[in-house]
């Protein structure tokens, strides 16, 4: 698979002015994501992950939020160098994004046919009648599976259900045909039988339209379920990532791997709490490794310098200094080696500019 | 013979939300709680499993005491919780004690951490050194004792609901509820607060009433576990056997929509029993079984009649038709 | 002595540790909040102000230049200077020095001011800390439609019927400010504990068997205390303008005593030539209700930074 990159964010990093000092929300974030590839991006409360969709789509709020290095290409194209007017004919058409809470991203005071109209006129570009908007929001309504679309478009949303709600937010999101699909934790504030079923529709339907998503999650087992691929983010830096079934089969990162100990299993065992301490500080990060104060591994080397993201097999990157190319110390913490580490990382110590990803 | 520390019988719990007329003679109840019987046994941890909605957290405020039962009993240790009385004797109150879901508003964030703690310390047990036993309590939760003149805002959500704990435990209660404790939270946080709290049972000598929507967790931490419905239990069993067997539908149901981090895990969840439909409004149940609307293999006598808790084995007792009673 | 790292406190059963730890953890605070404060330099300019006339006002005798000209005074000579090297503000139509009365005149004013929210204060926070308590019963009825009958009324209006009832002198005027004033504080003090209610810290005391005064003043109070300051400070400048404008209309301080209401409308006959014997006062009543906003301002940023 050759194709280019749909969206390609590129070392970006992101800080936040505040009082008393300035935050380093990012530090040098790589994420690629192929046109239809499914994306998964996980990570813990306060990582970072929500501040870089937000600044892939335009809408980080700024005060406070400042994009201090770093390029997003979407198409090719820097979108960081648009004008709003520019962005406009992207986002909402081909770029859209689902929320956590269907309730907020819902006008509570408006039925949900009327909340169809502007997303549908956005997307279309010119002024459409009345009988196309309802035609057009029928179609959406019956492609997320919600029964009675006619007489859904005229309730109001305070009356529909939790699960009812997110996929009125996801058939409008996707009634603009997008290249790209953002969703933040769009299962997190349903139930669990609800959210396998948004899921799974959500999941069928981006197959079928062929959209990108990066979906934003906490929660490993989702993404284990319905993504291609897997960034791994800790303290606003990609520590791993990797295709889904390496990922889970074959962790390497000690973030990564404390994250999945810590999930109860089904399988009983008890709980892990693999990963001691508390996130960092963003004003005085810890420097080196941002992991390395919570790290069971963390060396010297660690402490001072930031490891960079290299490839230890098959398309599968982590940032750290366990699996430092040519040293290749690989083999130090339990889990199986990482076979073939430096094949395809020459220069596995170097920074993360110029790195070859989807060789 | 176990010790059997609060038993419930028929406990019922009807809201009224409203009224159909304007003369206000039909009122709407919600049915939250709707004649659901279970013991809780010394020393184990009890996990109360359903979706929003459920009315398990219903069932753990009456315990708490924040509500009165509509109908039904709850016995703790041979005496009834609600016997008429409008206040709960200060005993009971000290003997059962609740952790809230939600750390940011379980702790009064006008008050240092000291002062958060002293609260139940000034009413139970006034006589103590209340400075000291702030220390003490801190020690016992692993909180660093730096943090006694903080306020909640500088900790981190973990840590505040670390403090919660701490607070249910200075009365020296005999059975905590906690409601969600970590759902709020990050797992690898979730990970340090359960260990903690699995630590102090044993310490302790704690029972534990644990409110949750998450099944894996109860798989690693209860000893029974109970799945509610629509206000009604379905499922009882002891943990290992809740999950190797499912004999619910609703259970299978539940099991096989969790996401697993594992090929290991995905093997123990039930044949695809596909999630469907949504949990009917607790104003209008169904007539029949309250499961019936989602039910897969729902047959004609579960739209009829509301099935009976049946006894499927020794300690596993569930509400199905379909099921087999054993003799 | 320098503030010690919070963390270095290792044993707390030693008394002077733990009182140390205490002492620490409150200067932490202060000084983080102090410097929230300063962020903003508008409410800086609101304390400085607010702190200057306080100063003002409480040594006025040693301050004011012509101390005496506050009592029955005249001095036809020097009447209706303009403002000069002796006399800053100039003087008014009978020769008094107007800086002096302005200075004592902040007197007036200020102690118009706290008398008032010291009075008020108290009355409506409690009665709305019950009606927000005692949420949809007939406590919350009975005192929700007792402030709204109240707030009914145009405040300057009740104020003057009552000053005009009585005496009118500055006591009767603050008494008329009062009955108009508390339903504020009850109105703000309700909303708050109404939303407060139902958070997990007051459930959890009330689970745990705390009493109703316990529950009330040391549970939800607390977190009262920011918008009830806020607005004291912002209403500081309201009483005074209430307590001016009764003196403008003569029914609050009483001449000779200087209340800058009264100097105000006593200028306003030698308008426009002789500009500054209520052009001063006038002036004087801007800047501290001004200040008192600003104040108010920074205490309300403050407030809601700590809530983030």
């Amino acid at each position: 698979m050759s194709d280019a990159p749909l969206l390609d964010i590129r070392n970006l990093e992101v800080d936040y002015r505040v009082f008393g000092g300035t935050l380093h929300v990012l530090d040098g974030i790589d994420i690629r994501v192929k046109p239809g590839e499914k994306i998964g991006l996980v990570g813990e409360t306060g990582c970072g992950k929500t501040t870089a969709m937000k600044s892939s789509l335009g809408v980080l709020p700024s005060p406070p939020g400042l994009i201090s290095g770093g390029e997003i290409l979407y198409r090719g194209k820097n979108v960081l160098n648009y004008g709003q007017k520019k962005m406009n004919s992207i986002r909402g058409r081909e770029m859209t994004m689902i929320f956590q809470d269907p309730m907020a991203a819902l006008n509570p005071v408006f039925t949900v046919g009327r909340q169809f109209e502007p997303v549908l006129r956005h997307a279309a570009g010119r002024r459409l009648s009345g009988s196309e908007v309802r035609e057009m929001s029928i179609a959406a309504l019956k492609n997320v599976a919600l029964a009675d679309p006619e007489r859904l478009l005229d309730s109001y949303p305070t009356q529909l259900s939790g699960g009812m709600r997110q996929r009125v937010c996801i058939g409008m999101a996707l009634s603009t045909n997008p290249k790209l699909l953002i969703a933040d934790e769009p299962g997190t504030a349903l139930d669990v039988t609800i959210q396998a079923q948004v899921l799974s529709l959500l999941n069928g339907l981006v197959d079928d339209l062929n959209t990108a998503i990066i979906l934003i999650t906490h929660s490993l087992g989702v993404v284990r379920e319905m993504t291609d691929r897997v960034y791994v983010m800790y303290a606003g830096v990609i520590v791993e990532t990797a295709p889904v079934r390496d990922l889970f089969s074959n962790p390497r990162h000690p973030y990564t791997r404390g994250l999945m100990e810590s999930v109860p299993k089904l399988s009983g065992g008890g709980l892990s709490s693999a990963i001691m301490g508390r996130i960092p500080d963003y004003m005085h990060p810890p420097g080196g490794c941002r992991f390395h104060p919570r790290c069971p591994n963390a060396t010297e080397e660690c402490r001072h310098l930031k490891p960079a993201l290299t490839t230890v097999g098959t398309d599968h990157e982590v940032a750290c200094h366990l699996y430092g190319g040519e040293k290749n110390r690989a083999e130090s913490s339990g889990k199986s080696a990482p076979n073939g580490a430096s094949k395809e990382s020459p220069a596995g110590g170097e920074r993360t500019q110029g790195r070859n990803l989807h060789a | 013979m176990p010790e059997i520390i609060l038993t419930a019988k028929g406990l019922k719990k009807h809201f009224v939300i409203g009224h159909e007329d304007l003369r206000r003679k039909k009122p709407i109840t919600v049915k939250a709680v709707d004649g659901v019987d279970f013991d809780l046994v010394k020393g184990e941890t009890f996990g109360l499993v359903g979706e929003s909605g459920s009315g398990k957290s219903t069932i753990a405020y009456m315990v708490a005491g924040m509500y009165a039962p509509s109908g039904g009993e709850l016995i703790y240790k041979g005496k009834s919780l609600f016997d008429g009385k409008k206040e709960r004797p200060l005993d009971f109150k000290k003997d059962i004690q609740i952790v809230f879901q939600d750390p940011g508003s379980s702790l009064n964030p006008r008050r240092t951490i000291a002062q958060n703690l002293a609260v139940p310390l000034q009413i139970h047990r006034p006589e103590c050194d209340i400075t000291r036993e702030t220390i003490r309590l801190l020690e016992l939760v692993d909180l660093p004792q730096s943090y006694l003149f903080r306020y909640p805002n500088s900790l981190s959500g973990g840590e505040k609901q670390i403090v919660a704990v701490a607070r249910a435990l200075a009365t020296d209660p005999s059975l905590i509820i906690l409601d969600e404790p970590t759902s709020a939270l990050d797992v690898s946080v979730q990970g340090k607060i359960i260990n903690l709290l699995m630590r102090l049972q044993k310490e302790l000598d704690l029972t534990y009433l644990f409110i949750t929507h998450d099944l894996s967790l109860m798989r690693n931490i209860a000893t029974r576990v109970a799945i509610m419905y629509l206000g009604k239990m379905s499922e009882i069993a002891p943990g290992g056997e809740f999950f190797s067997h499912p004999r619910h539908p609703y259970t299978r149901m539940l099991l096989s929509a969790i996401p697993v981090v594992s090929e290991e895990e995905e093997k123990l969840k039930p044949e695809k029993a596909v999630s469907r439909g949504e949990i009917p409004s607790p104003v209008n149940l169904p007539v029949g079984c309250g499961f019936n609307t989602r039910c897969l293999q729902a047959a004609d006598v579960c739209f009829r009649d509301d099935p009976k808790m049946k006894i499927i084995r020794p300690d596993h007792l569930a509400r199905c038709h379909l099921l087999e009673e054993r003799s | 002595m320098k503030r010690r790292d919070l963390d270095s406190y290792k044993d707390l059963n030693d008394p002077v540790q733990l009182a140390g730890l205490k002492r620490d953890s409150r200067r932490e605070n202060r000084a983080r909040n102090w410097y929230k404060f300063t962020r903003n330099p508008l409410s800086m300019v609101g304390l400085i102000t607010v702190l200057t006339i306080v100063v003002l006002a409480v040594f006025a005798p040693f301050i004011a230049p012509y101390p005496e000209h506050v009592k029955p005074f005249t001095d036809f000579k020097n009447a209706s200077r303009p403002p000069s090297a002796e006399h800053w503000f100039g003087t008014d139509e009978i020769g008094r020095d107007i800086l002096s009365r302005v200075i004592f005149g902040f007197r007036f004013s200020l102690m118009m001011g706290l008398v008032v929210l010291v009075i008020v204060v108290p009355i409506g926070v409690l009665l709305g800390l019950l009606a927000g308590y005692y949420q949809n019963s007939w406590v919350d009825s009975l005192i929700m439609r007792t402030t709204d009958v109240f707030l009914a009324v145009p405040p300057l209006i009740l104020a003057l019927a009552i000053a005009s009832i009585l005496q009118p002198n500055l006591f009767n005027a603050m008494l008329a400010v009062c009955l108009t004033w508390w339903p504020w504080y009850t109105r703000l003090v309700y909303g708050v504990t109404s939303g407060l209610r139902n958070e997990f810290f007051v459930t959890s005391a009330e689970v745990t068997g705390a009493r109703l005064p316990h529950i009330l003043f040391r549970e939800i109070l607390p977190n009262c205390v920011s918008p009830i300051f806020t607005k004291m400070s912002l209403d500081m400048g309201w009483v005074i303008i209430l307590g001016a404008s009764l003196s403008f209309v003569g029914l609050g301080v009483q001449p000779p005593r200087p209340g800058l209401g009264t100097m105000v409308s006593g200028g306003t006959r030698y308008l426009p030539d002789q500009w500054w014997i209520s052009v001063f006062p006038a002036l004087a009543i801007v800047v501290l209700v001004l200040g008192f906003n600003l104040l108010g301002d920074g205490l309300r940023d403050l407030f809601a930074a700590e809530d983030s």
